[in-house]
């Protein structure tokens, strides 16, 4: 399956990953009413990591033997089967938070403003590339096979 | 006359389910029959507390598709209980008498609910607190006699999750328990108190270091209960009585069996038990603990998926081994989240050692358990953000002198971690940094 690969040399720290990531992730998807409007207020489903002169975007990694899954006790996370992507059904999520205990990548977020949720990437459903990858200026992260 | 199949499966939660999928991942074609004494399709016994407190309803109890079974090709027999097996001949013997043979068999029986000898026990209005079916008939008896007083022994996570649930109901509750204080298992002293006195602000009272000796019943009609006598003689209303004290492994029918049990069945790695060809996962089973090495029974739902599916990789003829059960809870009170894994008593321990925030005025704790220079245990409540990132520094056993004065820093994350592991964390799979 296609992933996003990080590339931590390239990145520059700039965040408009999560800057793009609340927007696709927002209802009106307009960046004023994004950050400003909405409730429950989006949340970006990607974290930029910064030390010192390191930086780095952070999102689900869709792992092949995901720990999310098996601790998943609602059955909202699940595999897509046509994209081999890691969902979270938000419909079905109780806000147990047993994925946020065992992603080893604390990629996985408690969005509370509006019924309890888990909040991770979805790989923007829908759409041909990631909005995170394809904004990002200097190809720090990047879309592949 | 006999029903063979290639797989049997006793038991329908999660280690069974995760069993079913982890066969078929292998075989495609044997023949998998499961067996179970509820008639419900595959629902997720946490969700009970949520059910009752009506956070959600009868149809999101599922966390299979309902064509889970055909699409597995599982013979269900649903409502069936297994009363014996015998691993010469290699059959289940069922409640009305049929039997089933199998090549591979596999036990996940889950928990029975402990519930002390006590005068009054049988009164109308005790329940224990583990299934759907206990849901309902509590659900149906608080709606019956308009209950608005109840009680709860035990602080673990059932009976927490239970007073949540009765609390959501506008019903009064006072918690009973043993110990000094509530989820005196999985937490320290300073996260039950945060959580305690949570409790005691949504109007439920907490007595500790005391339980019930006697339950007081009405005298005429169906007898219910009305009041529960403690251990220091004092009396408390009670309209219904919820008895959360623990679980114990359901492996009273394999008496016979000559399988070796201890609390649970014992099982090696494969998760094979002392007899051939049977396998055992999930609450009934004491498989190897992760930190200790030793064997354990550690209820909890990732344990029972994984050894589900460890179980079933070999019953396939895989060679999936499991890497130990390591003590894990995610549980929602009050509105505050919390998380607790591994070790989290220091107080046993010398060589143990602690870095921790601390701030009850925000209703924040984060402790982080070390052991020579590695972490055991954490324990989080109000803030569990990237708490995952921590359960994977432990699962890897990873020296942490390099970042260690960064542990509990706000911005710590995977770019506090050496190059090496973050590097080998988010490699493979086609992914690298």
């Amino acid at each position: 399956m296609k992933k996003i690969v990080i590339r931590e040399e390239y990145c520059i720290g700039c965040r408009l990953c999560e800057i793009h990531c609340l927007v696709q992730h927002s209802k009106s998807k307009e960046i004023i009413k994004a950050y400003k409007g909405e409730y429950p207020k989006p949340m970006s489903r990607v974290r930029v990591e910064q030390l010192h002169h390191l930086s780095f975007a952070m999102q689900c990694r869709h792992c092949e033997d995901a720990p999310c899954l098996e601790a998943c006790l609602s059955g909202a996370m699940h595999r897509d089967k046509k994209t081999g992507a890691v969902l979270c059904d938000e419909d079905k999520c109780v806000g147990c938070w047993m994925c946020i205990m065992v992603c080893p990548f604390g990629v996985i977020e408690r969005n509370t403003e509006g019924k309890k949720i888990a909040s991770k990437c979805d790989l923007c459903t829908g759409q041909e590339k990631p909005v995170c990858v394809k904004n990002c200026p200097n190809e720090a992260i990047v879309y592949e096979e | 006359m006999k029903n063979n199949s290639k797989y049997l499966i006793i038991g329908n939660s999660v280690a069974a389910v995760a069993c079913v999928e982890s066969i078929r991942r292998t075989d495609a074609e044997g023949s998998i029959t499961l067996v179970s004494d509820e008639t419900y399709h595959t629902y997720s016994r946490p969700l009970i507390s949520y059910l009752l407190g009506g956070k959600i309803g009868p149809e999101r109890m599922f966390y299979r598709d309902n064509n889970f079974y055909t699409e597995n090709n599982v013979n269900a027999i649903l409502g069936k209980k297994a009363v014996k097996i015998d691993a010469d001949k290699k059959t289940v013997v069922l409640n009305d008498g049929s039997e089933l043979g199998y090549e591979k068999l596999m036990i996940s029986t889950g928990g029975t609910p402990i519930v002390p000898d006590m005068p009054g026990v049988k009164s109308s209005g005790v329940f224990t607190f583990t299934t759907w079916d206990d849901t309902n008939n509590i659900k149906e008896y608080i709606e019956k006699n308009k209950v608005k007083k109840a009680v709860v022994i035990g602080g673990g996570l059932i009976g927490l999750k239970a007073t949540e649930a009765l609390l959501a109901l506008d019903i009064k509750v006072t918690i009973l328990e043993l110990a000094d204080r509530i989820l005196a298992a999985t937490f320290d002293k300073k996260a039950s108190a945060i959580i305690g006195s949570e409790l005691e602000k949504v109007g439920c009272a907490v007595i500790t270091n005391n339980t019930v000796t006697k339950i007081n019943a009405a005298k005429t009609g169906a007898k219910n209960i009305k009041e529960v006598v403690l251990k220091n003689k004092k009396k408390i209303p009670a309209e219904i009585l919820i008895v959360a004290i623990g679980v114990r492994p359901n492996i009273e029918f394999l008496k016979s069996s000559g399988i070796k049990t201890n609390r649970g069945i014992v099982v090696d790695d494969k998760m094979q038990s002392s007899l051939k060809d049977v396998y055992a996962a999930g609450d009934c089973c004491e498989a190897k603990e992760f930190l200790s090495g030793l064997p354990q029974v550690i209820a909890i739902w990732p344990s029972a998926a994984r050894q589900g599916r460890i179980a079933g990789n070999n019953m396939a003829g895989g060679t999936e081994k499991y890497t130990g059960n390591l003590a894990k809870n995610s549980v929602e009170l009050c509105g505050v989240p919390t998380i607790s894994v591994g070790l989290t008593d220091t107080t046993k321990e010398k060589a143990l050692e602690v870095i921790e925030v601390y701030e009850p005025e925000n209703l924040i704790y984060r402790k982080v358990v070390i052991r020579n220079n590695k972490i055991v245990g954490i324990v989080f409540v109000g803030n569990i953000t990237r708490a995952g990132i921590y359960t994977g520094l432990i699962k890897d056993g990873v020296d942490i002198s390099s970042f260690r004065s960064h542990i509990l820093k706000e911005d710590f994350g995977l770019i506090s971690l050496p190059k090496e592991y973050r590097k080998h964390l988010v490699s493979g799979a086609g992914i690298e940094v």
